[in-house]
């Protein structure tokens, strides 16, 4: 496999994308997900947040085209709960999303996110509130989440942020998908599948 | 000092620790679906890789089936091209497939277990996060994404960080008409959507020793819902009678070896745990939710939470729920109009579920406007329902008595609530949009209580509708 990219900052512009417990479904509903490939979801990123029934555009951030290009969504509490499909992640990727930062991750989506190399950063409730802020009265101005310090910058501060550290480290180090790692001891695998007693 | 069973079974699948400081787990056995593995086959192939260890994966579908339309092609283009993706990756791959032909398709979470497949003191994965049933047997199961399907299937590994792990006991006897749905509706009510974020949930106590293997895994299949990765019970005596002579089970010889490797799994009696949460079963009433998600839960007989009693982001929650919903904070939630019923699901669409829901349902009628359907969980468990003569207890009382499939759970098939219909619903999930409708509306229940509730044509208690008390001591 090919060497995968250092992920050691995240620059862009920011959307807020209010409310907890935002479950999967809301991500992407499950009437988008009937398809063999990834390609295309990002259109149906939170496709009903975003239309009516009709296919109009509802008021909501991911609509205002003072977010248009954002790449980093700031979020709330247990983001990401619901099920285990990587569609969610997959749409935000596709719709050009590149990192997060919230309160905290329901495991699965934030596991999903690390493979893709799309860091999931938290926050305290004060920080968060207080970069919502900044992104609503300055939303043309980026942001940087910086995994080596630890912070992110905004509006000339910087915040501290957390995140797992074996997301961390394998972001930093460019092995943030395990599979080249998985694949490269095979030897070990099969000493653990011969001492089982069911394999 | 004493194991729990998850680090047992932790430590004897652990390949090695990564660089990262995870662990690279041995998955003993892999259930694939129609949704989330397509993609990991695409990546397989991509990469110039090919399937590790086809024995261990077992392959149906379940969440695209029509389950009124049992003739391909389906009507639904896009439904038809999932199916036979799944048919050409196992085929290429040499894995088993319960395909619609076979007698044995269904929910893969009912499936597993119905086969044998799911054993006690193994590692699960499958890219559903409701992987957590299969806990009921005393397995470590994880729902997955689907980079880790494509990394189990190419090496029957995944990178996983290790748990803590919460003892829930559930203590005393259940009253009649409370169900193990309301029992693990009342632990996320309790502990929250995300109380279990960075747990693995042991249930035990009482309640739990005397639970069908069939109720065990109705909790275990929600442990997702409270942000726990998995939940599972200790294996024992019911584990093994129910494993026993089923067709992926071990048998002859081996069984007498299996049985006494897999009690070695279970918690020593002096496990330490992270945390430990005890409930009293005398404390838990038929329940329902009456918001967006599992948590936002009440009994029957409450009123629904005044905005002002909650405080935080679950006031916020809670605004946004009731307007979704179109329901008025301190109401009862008793006496809601229903539009919709759905009893089926891999959290309610087992065989002992339809069994207790004919039991009530005899003589009884769907009331006028209501659409009910029953789904049974698998084609095994409709064959034997059917022997039993439980579709004609259903279609005599008005139900829809349909084909095997995840059907109006969550709608990827033509199942879906139209509009603002509000449903009843024996599934796992109530979240916005969730049954097929951005409108749509869902309150979650046991599947009696969704019985009561399309017998009178709106939310209901069960123990009244169908004279409870009488029935149970008679």
């Amino acid at each position: 496999m090919s060497a995968l990219e250092k992920i050691t900052k995240v620059t862009g512009r920011a959307v807020p994308v209010p409310g907890d417990d935002v479950d999967t479904d809301r991500i992407i509903p499950a009437r988008f997900m009937k398809c063999v490939t990834f390609d295309g979801l990002g259109e149906f990123a939170f496709y009903d947040v975003r239309y009516d029934a009709e296919g109009k555009k509802k008021k909501h951030p991911l609509n205002e085209d003072r977010f248009k290009g954002a790449t980093i969504m700031l979020v709330g509490s247990n983001f990401g709960c619901g099920s285990s499909r990587e569609h969610a992640p997959q749409s935000l990727h596709k719709f050009g999303v590149r990192a997060l930062i919230g309160l905290s991750y329901a495991e699965i989506f934030f596991g999903n996110s690390t493979t893709l190399g799309m860091p999931c950063v938290s926050v305290d409730v004060e920080t968060l509130h207080t970069l919502t802020q900044i992104v609503e009265s300055h939303p043309e101005k980026p942001l940087t989440i910086d995994l080596e310090k630890m912070v992110v910058a905004a509006g000339g501060n910087e915040y501290p942020i957390k995140l797992a550290e074996s997301a961390r480290e394998g972001l930093l180090a460019g092995e943030w998908d395990p599979l080249a790692l998985l694949l490269n001891k095979p030897e070990e695998i099969e000493s653990v599948a011969d001492r089982l007693h069911y394999v | 000092m004493g194991k729990t069973l998850f680090h047992k079974v932790w430590e004897d699948h652990a390949v090695r620790k990564l660089p990262n400081g995870q662990t690279q787990l041995f998955i003993g056995t892999h259930l694939i679906h129609e949704v989330t593995s397509p993609q990991a086959f695409g990546m397989l192939r991509d990469l110039g890789l090919t399937v590790k260890y086809p024995s261990r994966t077992f392959a149906t579908v379940d969440h695209i089936v029509p389950t009124n339309e049992l003739v391909e092609p389906y009507s639904d283009p896009l439904a038809q091209a999932m199916i036979e993706a799944l048919r050409k990756n196992t085929k290429e791959s040499g894995i088993t497939f319960f395909d619609t032909n076979t007698g044995k398709q269904g929910v893969v979470h009912i499936v597993g277990p119905e086969q044998g497949i799911t054993q006690p003191g193994t590692t699960i994965a499958c890219g559903d996060s409701h992987t957590a049933t299969h806990g009921a047997f005393g397995a470590i199961a994880f729902g997955i994404g689907t980079s880790q399907v494509r990394d189990v299937l190419a090496t029957q590994t995944m990178a996983l960080s290790p748990l803590k792990v919460r003892r829930i006991n559930v203590d005393g006897k259940l009253a009649p008409g409370v169900y193990a749905k309301d029992v693990i509706l009342h632990i996320i009510r309790l502990l929250g959507v995300n109380g279990g974020i960075g747990f693995a949930y042991e249930y035990g106590g009482e309640v739990f020793d005397n639970f069908s293997m069939e109720e065990r895994m109705t909790v275990c299949n929600m442990s997702i819902e409270g942000g726990a990765r998995c939940g599972y019970v200790n294996p024992d005596q019911k584990t093994f009678d129910y494993l026993k002579g089923r067709p992926y089970s071990p048998n002859g010889a081996k069984w007498e070896d299996a049985v006494k490797k897999w009690k070695s799994y279970a918690s020593d009696k002096d496990a330490i745990y992270d945390d430990v949460v005890n409930i009293k079963a005398e404390d838990i009433k038929p329940t329902v939710t009456w918001g967006i998600n599992p948590g936002q839960a009440v009994f029957i007989d409450e009123n629904l939470p005044l905005l002002e009693e909650l405080e935080g982001s679950d006031r916020a929650t809670a605004a946004e729920a009731y307007e979704h919903m179109s329901l008025t904070p301190g109401a009862p939630i008793r006496g809601t109009k229903i539009d919709v019923a759905f009893i089926g699901s891999c959290t309610n669409g087992r065989l002992s579920d339809l069994d207790e829901v004919a039991k009530y349902l005899k003589g009884k009628h769907v009331a006028p406007g209501v659409t009910a359907i029953c789904v049974p969980g698998s084609q095994v468990v409709a064959k034997i329902a059917e022997e039993k003569g439980l579709d004609k207890v259903f279609r005599e009382a008005g139900f829809e008595w349909r084909g095997a499939g995840c059907s109006m759970c969550l709608a990827m098939n033509p199942d879906k609530l139209k509009g603002n219909q509000l449903s009843a619903s024996s599934s796992n999930r109530n979240f916005k949009g969730r049954q097929g409708s951005p409108t749509g509306r869902t309150i979650l229940m046991s599947p009696v209580m969704v019985a009561a509730a399309a017998v009178t044509g709106e939310v209901s208690d069960a123990r009244e509708v169908f004279g409870f008390a009488e029935t149970v001591s008679a």
